[in-house]
């Protein structure tokens, strides 16, 4: 039976979603206003990234860009605690997240 | 061989004396900054008295090990010589200097810049000694300079004072016209000889004698015309009664004795040049010989005691030139040695008489001084004896040695001998009117408590007298021969000696009793017309009104620079420089760039938008646009660009 389940599924199409999670993750870096859906995009870039990474692991039998994942999720952590931090300061500081009006560095 | 002399210790000392009073002198106590002030110069004396007892060879060369300059063929070095004209002239300096130093001490004594006063004058002494051993023109430009400077700060000591400021101002900025002929001559004789070491250049044109006129003219001119500005000759002279404002000491040290002497020296020192150039000569006798009676014709109707003394100095220093002007140059720097003591005492004296009077410097309220004044009233009338050449005093020497030189020069000598003998006329009257107006006759205006001086300043006023009265028999018969090796044995001199006291030459008693005889005529004149008859100086002025005007204006000569150079100078200044150069071409281009800047950062700061979001969309557009250019196959691309262009042109 040669149904879509028993099926292997074909490399580009992982390849595509991940193009596609990259481009909506910057289309939403780039319209939305607040600051934590802008760091949620930039989430979603790295996992698109990370997915490609995956597949042409898979493709190559080559264990380096699983390996490069985990880096990428790791940093990704890191990433997320400093971001977050950084975001309750400047709603501290201006009591705003909404990224056009954040365009000075100076208060 | 000569020991080493360390010539580089006698301005090295009066530097060192600068250096701590200038830096610390506010701080130290006043009997410290006394002692430095005190011992620089007279360290700097012996080491002169030491040094012309140990050389016993001259001249004597000593040269720094380091190269100061060295460009090409041109090699400069800091080179100091001792010969006999640098040793009278250092011993004139330090000596004089020394002297005035003491006198100071007094004179100051309740002046504020007491420090800084002291530093100047060590300053000063550092330069002129600079200046009087220097072995090449350079060296000598930098001492030359120096005095200069010196000149300025001391001029300027009251620098509150606008007068003091501006007329430091002015001394400064007239050297610099002469400075500018030095450093022309200077640039030429680089050119012309390739070296600029007196020593150098003096055998260079020994060994070409038939050498004349030419270049060497016009250097000798570049020349001249320095000397006329730092030694105040027509048409430089305006600075220096200018210069008066400066405390008196000052005034005799830097403007009567040894700094305004520095022209007559550097024409002395560089005299080879001059014996190739009779033209030369020729105006250095008439510069000379016109300012000696143009200056003292004003010197006759001023006021002020310290600007008869001025007129007089410069009247006195055209007598040098006119020495120099007819090769005599020993005569010039015997009278220049004689006129530093007797000059130097008028003016110490003169600075006498305004301390006791609290400051008071017109004639008119002086008189009857003598009485409470005596020694300075005796040691001016020393002075003023001196000065009026009456035998024997120091001036007669000097002065009948250059009226001799004057007369047997060919072929206008007769002409500037008459100029000399008119101006000691003139000397004789000023200066016994000055005599006969401050210290004889009855007081003119109430004078309060005036009291004779202190000891620090009757000294050296002592000493001087001394020296005014006998200065000026070491010098006879010998000063010629003794200057010889250094400024050649020239014109006269060397047989202006007398060969017998029993068997003279004519010509020099009869000119000598000339010249004795106009400076008593002087002295008859200015005792009728001061002393029995006080009102007719104002009556003859009254009678002659255009003349006594013309004199009493002294010709009028700041009013036409002001309105000949000054002015049209300030106009191009203002309107040229400032307003067309200055804000206009300089500003301009100022605006011009910055308005570029402006302009660009207002479009580029678009770009600059702080806008998180804006960022991000120009790097995602450039990200796009580097895929586009490694994804687009451009080679393709651009290779069917001409086929369709072509096809297109095809139809």
């Amino acid at each position: 039976m040669n149904s879509l389940l028993t099926q292997e599924v074909p490399l580009s199409w992982y390849l595509l979603l991940s193009a596609i999670l990259f481009s909506l993750g910057v289309v939403g870096f780039l319209i939305k206003r607040n600051l934590i859906t802008v760091f949620m995009s930039i989430e979603l870039m790295l996992n698109g990234v990370n997915l490609s990474f995956v597949t042409f692991a898979h493709q190559w039998h080559a264990v380096k860009g699983q390996i490069f994942v985990f880096f990428v999720m790791m940093v990704a952590a890191a990433e997320a605690a400093v971001g977050l931090a950084i975001i309750i300061a400047v709603f501290r500081a201006r009591t705003t997240l909404a990224v056009d009006r954040i365009d000075r560095m100076k208060l | 061989m000569t020991a080493d002399l360390h010539l580089w210790l006698i301005p090295l000392l009066p530097f060192a004396g600068f250096l701590i009073n200038g830096i610390q002198g506010s701080r130290l106590p006043k009997r410290t900054v006394t002692t430095v002030a005190l011992l620089a110069p007279l360290a700097s004396f012996s080491m002169v008295l030491y040094a012309a007892a140990a050389a016993n060879s001259f001249p004597y060369d000593e040269t720094c090990p380091l190269p100061w300059i060295n460009a090409g063929l041109l090699h400069i070095d800091f080179s100091f010589v001792l010969d006999q004209l640098s040793l009278v002239m250092l011993l004139v300096v330090t000596g004089v200097g020394f002297l005035i130093h003491v006198y100071s001490v007094g004179y100051m004594d309740d002046d504020k810049g007491y420090a800084r006063y002291f530093s100047y004058l060590n300053l000063f002494l550092f330069f002129m000694t600079v200046l009087v051993l220097a072995g090449n023109a350079l060296l000598m430009f930098v001492g030359w300079e120096g005095v200069g400077l010196a000149s300025y700060l001391l001029i300027g000591f009251y620098f509150q004072k606008k007068s003091a400021a501006d007329a430091g101002k002015k001394a400064f900025i007239v050297n610099r016209i002469g400075d500018f002929g030095f450093l022309i001559g200077m640039f030429l004789l680089v050119d012309k000889f390739g070296t600029l070491n007196f020593g150098e250049i003096g055998d260079l044109l020994n060994a070409n004698p038939a050498w004349q006129g030419g270049v060497l003219t016009v250097i000798a001119l570049c020349l001249m015309l320095g000397a006329a500005g730092k030694s105040a000759q027509l048409p430089l002279y305006i600075w220096l009664p200018d210069a008066m404002e400066g405390p008196t000491p000052v005034s005799a040290l830097i403007h009567a004795a040894t700094m305004v002497t520095a022209g007559v020296y550097m024409v002395a020192r560089t005299h080879v040049l001059f014996d190739h150039s009779p033209f030369a000569l020729g105006v250095v006798a008439t510069v000379g010989a016109i300012t000696a009676i143009f200056a003292a014709t004003i010197a006759v109707v001023q006021n002020d005691i310290k600007r008869v003394l001025a007129y007089s100095t410069i009247s006195q220093l055209g007598y040098m030139f006119l020495a120099c002007g007819v090769a005599a140059y020993s005569a010039a720097i015997f009278h220049l040695m004689t006129h530093a003591f007797f000059k130097a005492l008028l003016f110490l004296a003169a600075g006498s008489v305004i301390h006791s009077l609290g400051g008071e410097q017109d004639l008119r309220k002086m008189g009857g001084l003598w009485r409470k004044l005596p020694i300075t009233f005796a040691v001016t009338t020393v002075g003023i004896l001196a000065i009026a050449g009456i035998f024997p005093f120091a001036g007669f020497y000097s002065k009948d040695a250059i009226l001799y030189a004057a007369f047997l020069q060919q072929p206008y000598g007769k002409i500037l001998w008459f100029v000399g003998l008119v101006t000691a006329l003139l000397t004789a009257f000023y200066m016994f009117r000055l005599w006969y107006m401050a210290f004889l006759g009855e007081p003119r205006s109430p004078q309060g408590h005036v009291h004779e001086c202190p000891w620090s300043m009757r000294g050296p006023l002592l000493i001087l007298a001394f020296l005014s009265l006998c200065g000026g028999w070491i010098g006879v018969l010998r000063f010629g021969s003794y200057l010889a090796p250094s400024v050649g044995a020239h014109g006269t001199e060397t047989t202006s000696s007398v060969l017998s006291p029993l068997f003279p030459l004519p010509w020099e008693i009869i000119l000598s009793t000339l010249a004795i005889l106009a400076a008593l005529e002087g002295w008859l004149i200015a005792d009728k017309y001061y002393r029995r008859n006080p009102a007719r100086p104002a009556q003859l002025a009254a009678d002659l009104p255009t003349g006594y005007k013309l004199l009493v204006n002294k010709y009028y000569i700041d009013e036409f620079y002001n309105a000949v150079i000054v002015k049209p100078l300030l106009a191009i200044s203002k309107y040229v420089l400032e307003w067309v150069v200055d804000i206009g071409l300089l500003g301009g281009a100022a605006w011009l760039l910055g308005g570029i800047a402006t302009f660009a950062g207002a479009i580029l700061q678009r770009w600059q938008s702080g806008n998180l979001r804006s960022y991000a969309a120009w790097l995602a557009a450039g990200a796009a646009a580097v895929l586009l250019f490694l994804l687009v196959p451009w080679a393709t691309v651009l290779a069917s660009l001409p086929a369709i262009h072509l096809g297109i042109a095809g139809h």
